[in-house]
């Protein structure tokens, strides 16, 4: 599946896209996985407070299933309008 | 309901009058327009980041559930992103209804969800430094009063 970066996120981690063959079950448990591929994602993974998470282009939270997702980003709160 | 999300500039003037001229039956037409304000010391620049594909997704769902809650004839968004100087227009948001009232509550609904459910970050760049602007916790409370 890939997973997408955004904002302070992306910049931390050094790139906005990963993909990965992970056998997470749920976002928390990818989070996981992702934070021990490198110091920069257990940084950028640090607070999940701190995170929001799209899965396949829809805000969820972080025990959604992953079962089916072909697209997960990490981002922080949203500041649009 | 028509939602943009581009980098070009938008002519606000040219929009508003386009919407309301293609409203039949509506009595009221609100617009509110999003300006990027400058800091203390002089803002160099503002950069917008979005996430193509989710974003117009999630402003047509914003822009479907003010359409259910309010009697409303249209809805017009377009959203800026990439980079900004001050005083340039980031977005603007348009409502028609039969009565003013449907079209002022549902902008403001549209407003309080584009600010904290729309996948949009601001990046502001003054004095050689940059920052993330940081969500504040009075536009996630503004969401409880609808």
């Amino acid at each position: 599946m890939d997973v997408l970066y955004f904002a302070w996120v992306r910049e931390r981690i050094g790139h906005p896209k990963d993909t990965v063959d992970s056998t997470a079950s749920t976002v928390r448990e990818l989070v996981e996985e992702l934070r021990g591929r490198e110091e920069r994602y257990a940084v950028a993974f640090a607070d999940l407070d701190a995170l929001r998470v799209a899965v396949d282009q829809e805000l969820t939270d972080f025990d959604a299933p992953l079962a089916g997702a072909r697209e997960v980003a990490f981002f922080p709160p949203m500041t649009g309008g | 309901m028509e939602i943009r999300v581009q980098e070009d500039p938008f002519d606000l003037g040219a929009e508003a009058n386009a919407f309301a001229a293609r409203q039949t039956g509506m009595g009221a037409v609100v617009t509110f327009t999003g300006i990027v304000r400058d800091i203390e010391g002089g803002l160099d620049m503002m950069e917008i980041e979005h996430y193509p594909g989710m974003t117009e997704k999630a402003i047509a769902g914003i822009a479907g559930e003010a359409l259910d809650r309010w009697s409303l004839g249209d809805v017009l968004v377009i959203h800026r992103h990439g980079k900004l100087a001050a005083e340039d227009l980031i977005m603007m948001v348009a409502t028609s209804a039969p009565h003013r009232v449907d079209a002022f509550q549902a902008a403001e609904f549209l407003m309080d969800y584009l600010k904290s459910r729309a996948p949009f970050w601001k990046k502001e760049v003054a004095g050689g430094s940059e920052g993330w602007v940081a969500a504040k916790d009075e536009d996630e409370d503004a969401l409880s009063r609808w």
